[in-house]
């Protein structure tokens, strides 16, 4: 009885002015063909050139994105590499005037060695001629007592002399002589 | 007993609703003309084929003004693509809600094979959450509280599933995978049963869903206003605009998520069909 009642609520309502679950027909119809309209037309000016150009804008920016990211890389090994090269020029600079220091050191020791060796030959360039010089005056000096000795010889042989004045004679010519 | 009361209830029913309800009624149901009650109304055509009754009613009308809209936005969009990849003005915020539409939806649910779907989910999304914004303008109406509109989308949607599932898995594949493994042999034809009830619940559901969101709202706003003509008092005019102002912004609220919810679970079951391994 309870549902018999409510039913015939519901037919009398829906008779009277269209109830909220009346289904027309009609508008069934209606709506298939406007949304099959909607969603043809929609595919052909809206879905297909906005999700190709949707795409084409998110492919653009990922391409975008791994150039910056290479480009980035690039140039990261490039001021790895500046850095490494500034390295090896420096060790460089740094190896040629340890080089040139050390040239210069074995210069200046060479030079330096030289020199000594050339003083030294200087002396002994010297002294041999001094030692020459010195055996040139002896043999002279010899050659002149010789000469003295003869010549006083000579003086005591023409004067007629003793024994002891020719002693003394000797003796003092011998002290004259030393003297000299 | 019960019968005396179901009969006091129905007599109380009847009585106030063709007195009081009515005019509650009138603005949430279909009509035969537009009604701009201070300028006048509009008359619709009224058409007959084949003995059908295809009369041009009010919300056959406010359905082809979102058709128009949409017409409208999405070639002012398209304009700005051709322009330039950046988009302008409207094509931003239809970007926005098709990318939503894309990504939120038809992706995570569809998985594999998503795009062959994504004009159908598009344009229902479209559809109907313009057919519900525009129940929210002054004068507008809801397509959308409209069974027959509901239902005929859940239909379409139910189609689409179908289509879907049979064209990845092959008729009879398609049938077969309806049932879960590993079921023992006698259990096969009530589960045969039980799936097939459950391919047509599930647009059921849908249609119910959107119809019963989009009138509830609306008959809750004409019910708060209706108040200050009930009580014939002044006092509970702020009241009640306070609370049908709280209903209204509830509605946009809910238009948006009526439209995703349509279009999340027409997605959802497509998906259901299309990877039936899942």
């Amino acid at each position: 009885m309870i549902s018999a009642n409510l039913l015939m609520l519901a037919l009398s309502g829906g008779g009277e002015s269209g109830g909220p679950l009346d289904v027309n027909p009609g508008v069934i119809l209606w709506t298939v063909v406007t949304f099959v309209f909607l969603l043809l037309i929609l595919k052909k000016i809206a879905w297909k050139p906005i999700l190709i150009s949707l795409k084409e804008r998110e492919n653009f920016i990922k391409e975008s994105l791994e150039k910056a990211e290479t480009a980035k890389k690039d140039a990261e090994k490039m001021i790895a590499d500046n850095k490494q090269s500034m390295l090896k020029a420096e060790e460089e600079a740094k190896k040629i005037i340890d080089q040139s220091r050390e040239f210069a050191e074995k210069l200046k020791s060479q030079i330096l060695d030289e020199s000594k060796t050339h003083a030294k030959k200087m002396v002994e360039d010297a002294t041999n001629e001094i030692e020459r010089k010195n055996a040139e005056a002896f043999n002279k000096l010899k050659e002149q007592v010789a000469d003295i000795a003869i010549q006083s010889a000579e003086k005591i042989l023409r004067e007629n002399l003793d024994k002891d004045k020719q002693v003394k004679l000797v003796k003092k010519y011998m002290d004259d002589l030393s003297k000299n | 007993m019960w019968t005396t009361d179901s009969t006091v209830v129905a007599d109380t029913l009847k009585a106030s609703g063709a007195q009081d309800t009515g005019w509650i009624m009138h603005h949430v149901l279909d009509a035969r003309e537009l009604d701009f009650t201070p300028f006048g109304i509009i008359h619709l055509p009224e058409i007959h084929l084949f003995g059908l009754d295809i009369s041009i009613t009010k919300h056959v009308v406010f359905m082809w003004i979102a058709v128009l809209l949409l017409v409208l936005a999405f070639i002012a969009a398209r304009k700005s693509y051709r322009k330039s990849l950046i988009p302008r003005g409207v094509a931003n915020m239809l970007e926005v809600l098709i990318v939503f539409v894309r990504d939120e939806i038809a992706k995570p649910t569809i998985g594999h094979g998503f795009e062959k779907f994504l004009p159908y989910l598009l344009t229902i999304f479209f559809f109907i959450l313009t057919c519900n914004f525009l129940g929210l303008v002054p004068y507008g109406s809801t397509a959308t509280s409209n069974i027959s509109v509901t239902a005929t989308l859940a239909t379409i949607s139910f189609l689409v599933i179908q289509i879907g599932g049979i064209m990845k898995n092959g008729f009879f594949g398609y049938f077969k995978g309806l049932i879960p493994h590993g079921i023992p042999m006698w259990l096969l034809p009530i589960m045969f049963v039980v799936e097939l009830l459950g391919l047509f619940t599930k647009p059921f559901a849908l249609a119910i869903r959107l119809f019963a969101n989009m009138t509830a709202g609306h008959i809750v706003i004409m019910a708060l206003l209706g108040l200050i003509i009930i009580l014939r008092t002044y006092f509970v005019v702020p009241v009640s605009i306070a609370f049908a102002l709280f209903i209204f912004l509830l509605e946009i609220l809910v238009a948006l998520i009526q439209a995703y919810i349509f279009t999340m679970l027409s997605s959802l079951f497509i998906g259901m069909a299309y990877h039936q391994e899942h």
